[in-house]
């Protein structure tokens, strides 16, 4: 009983050995630090997890807000800022160089039977700052607006005031904490209006035209759709500038895998 | 090692099997209390650091809600209005149809209507409380904002809801309180001595006067603590009301969007960070006080009843 016991263990110490004589064969990197956009970590904590499990090497990522990323990677404290926005020029003339890597893509639906096509971004704003409360005054039948949205902290909340300038002065008759229940809510109540992210639109609601634009894939990567906002990974100075560490990375995201990852967090990616 | 355990054999065994068993039933009894201990520590562990960083004003006595803003604002008290008023809400229409229906099944019920509503109450206790809040979704909903659409029609102030409403959410509340204030007042009611029964009604007290004048009143107690029962249930349900009440952060108004203690810590706890999170606990230790609350009044109230009989 004995001799059995000390064998195995004999054995565990053995294969404990080899276990990390073989990672230690490929070269650790340096691990990827990044900083910035609540937004966006969904998407990098996915992306890193990825990362980690495929090579092995370590990415770790902070979400203070867009702004305190690009000025974290400015100062070198970091490799990466992690924006959901497009760069100012100031932050493009102290060298933060704009790696777009995702597009966010949002989609305002109504309920089926409502007349509205199209709608402009001033028209939205004021839908959900309480402005325009029938649809009357947007060229539809006589209906009172229901006002739906997400609950605060919500990605795509964050991501849609954000882009109609309408941070904290929405007025929501819901706040939802779904996408599923969004679309559910918008489907059954008349003249309600909400908005998700553009790829779990189906057709229990009508999505409606922005600007005169479509919301789909086509549109967003053309930049003609209004209610989008690119991911940006900053780096200071070109991504083959970089350490090897950031780079690697850098690959690893445009990869096959890494590009899966990013539609998986229903995100558009870029070619 | 063939050793059987029996206590038959001495009674060295014997009294060791007896406080093994004790050891087992006390275990299980320290079970709960080391659940309750541990959950009063961690709720005042996590749910005073908000208070303090952010102030105990700025958190009980204000009414604005907004909690991703450049300067965040976590008032909740429309929310702690609105878990008071919805609970009082379903009291009032829960508690008169309850209680007469406890009467109606211990006292005026034929046996066969009593096999009928006795086993309906039981299954209306059990059906799980999403299961209400999609009923509500699908019938109360659309009726409401019928109503809404018809009180509301010329009003350009009033935000239109859909239908979801603090009305909405108080009917849902009081159809799943009604279960608690039908059984425990039902066994109050037929806990009451048969001879006062007997003696109003030897003295020429019709049935209704009886059922009214004697045997609410010696009822008393047991009905108090349904009701009381009944508000603690109402105050802690989350998941059929977060379905069916809007979820807006409103003053508890009918036909407000409105959003009660349980469901402001469901519905933005998933993305919640930092102090907006640490204020989500402290929501959670203010329910979990309105608990305590209801448990003491609940105790003085049986003990009250308690001294009565003594």
């Amino acid at each position: 009983m004995k001799k059995l016991l000390k064998s195995l263990m004999v054995a565990a110490v053995a294969f404990a050995i080899t276990g990390c004589g073989g990672s230690g064969e490929s070269k650790a990197n340096k691990p990827v630090t990044m900083s910035g956009s609540t937004s966006m970590e969904k998407m990098m904590t996915a992306m890193n997890e990825a990362y980690y499990n495929e090579t092995n090497n370590e990415a770790t990522a902070e979400y203070t807000g867009s702004g305190a990323g690009i000025e974290a990677v400015l100062a070198g404290s970091v490799n990466i800022g992690n924006a959901s926005r497009a760069l100012k020029d100031e932050e493009k003339a102290k060298g933060a160089v704009e790696n777009i890597v995702a597009i966010d893509g949002i989609a305002i639906v109504v309920d089926k039977a409502n007349g509205v096509e199209n709608l402009t971004k001033e028209q939205l704003a004021k839908i959900y700052t309480g402005e325009v409360t029938n649809w009357s005054e947007l060229g539809g039948e006589n209906q009172n607006i229901v006002v739906i949205g997400r609950e605060a902290g919500s990605g795509t909340r964050g991501a849609f005031e954000e882009i109609l300038k309408v941070e904290n002065n929405c007025k929501y008759a819901q706040e939802i904490d779904s996408t599923g229940a969004v679309m559910a809510k918008v489907a059954s109540i008349p003249g309600a209006i909400g908005y998700v992210s553009l790829d779990v639109v189906d057709d229990t609601v009508k999505a409606l035209k922005i600007e005169g634009v479509v919301g789909n894939e086509e549109n967003i990567k053309a930049g003609t759709y209004a209610l989008q906002r690119p991911f940006v990974m900053v780096t200071k100075g070109e991504i083959s500038e970089q350490d090897q560490s950031v780079q690697d990375y850098f690959k690893f995201v445009q990869s096959d895998k890494g590009q899966e990852i990013i539609k998986s967090v229903g995100l558009i990616t870029v070619d | 090692m063939n050793k059987v355990l029996s206590i038959m054999i001495n009674s060295k065994t014997k009294s060791r099997v007896e406080k093994t068993a004790e050891w087992i039933f006390k275990i299980c009894a320290l079970f709960a209390l080391i659940a309750v201990v541990m959950m009063t520590g961690y709720m005042i562990y996590s749910g005073t650091p908000a208070l303090l960083k952010v102030g105990i004003k700025e958190i009980l006595f204000s009414n604005v809600w907004n909690p991703s803003a450049a300067n965040p604002q976590y008032g909740i008290l429309n929310i702690i209005f609105t878990s008071i008023v919805g609970s009082a809400g379903a009291i009032l229409i829960g508690v008169p149809i309850g209680v007469l229906t406890a009467v109606y099944l211990s006292e005026v019920a034929s046996s066969q209507m009593a096999k009928i509503v006795k086993p309906a109450v039981e299954l209306l206790a059990g059906i799980p409380s999403v299961v209400y809040g999609l009923i509500g979704i699908l019938l109360i909903n659309p009726v409401m904002y019928k109503l809404e659409l018809f009180f509301f029609k010329n009003d350009p102030t009033h935000q239109f809801t859909g239908g979801c409403n603090l009305l909405s959410a108080i009917i849902i509340l009081a159809i799943m309180i009604l279960p608690t204030v039908i059984n425990i007042s039902e066994s109050a009611i037929r806990s009451v001595p048969k001879h006062l029964k007997s003696g109003s009604l030897a003295l020429g007290g019709s049935q209704i006067q009886t059922i009214f004048k004697v045997i609410l009143p010696a009822a008393k107690t047991g009905i108090l603590s349904a009701i009381v029962l009944g508000v603690g249930r109402a105050i802690g349900e989350a998941m059929a009301i977060v379905l069916v009440s809007g979820n807006s952060v409103n003053l508890p108004l009918p036909f407000n969007s409105v959003r009660f203690l349980t469901t402001a810590i469901v519905s933005e706890m998933s993305y919640a960070t930092g102090t907006h999170r640490q204020v989500l606990f402290t929501i959670g230790l203010v329910l979990f006080i309105f608990i305590m609350i209801i448990n003491i009044i609940l105790t003085k109230i049986i003990k009250s009843g308690d001294d009565q009989h003594a």
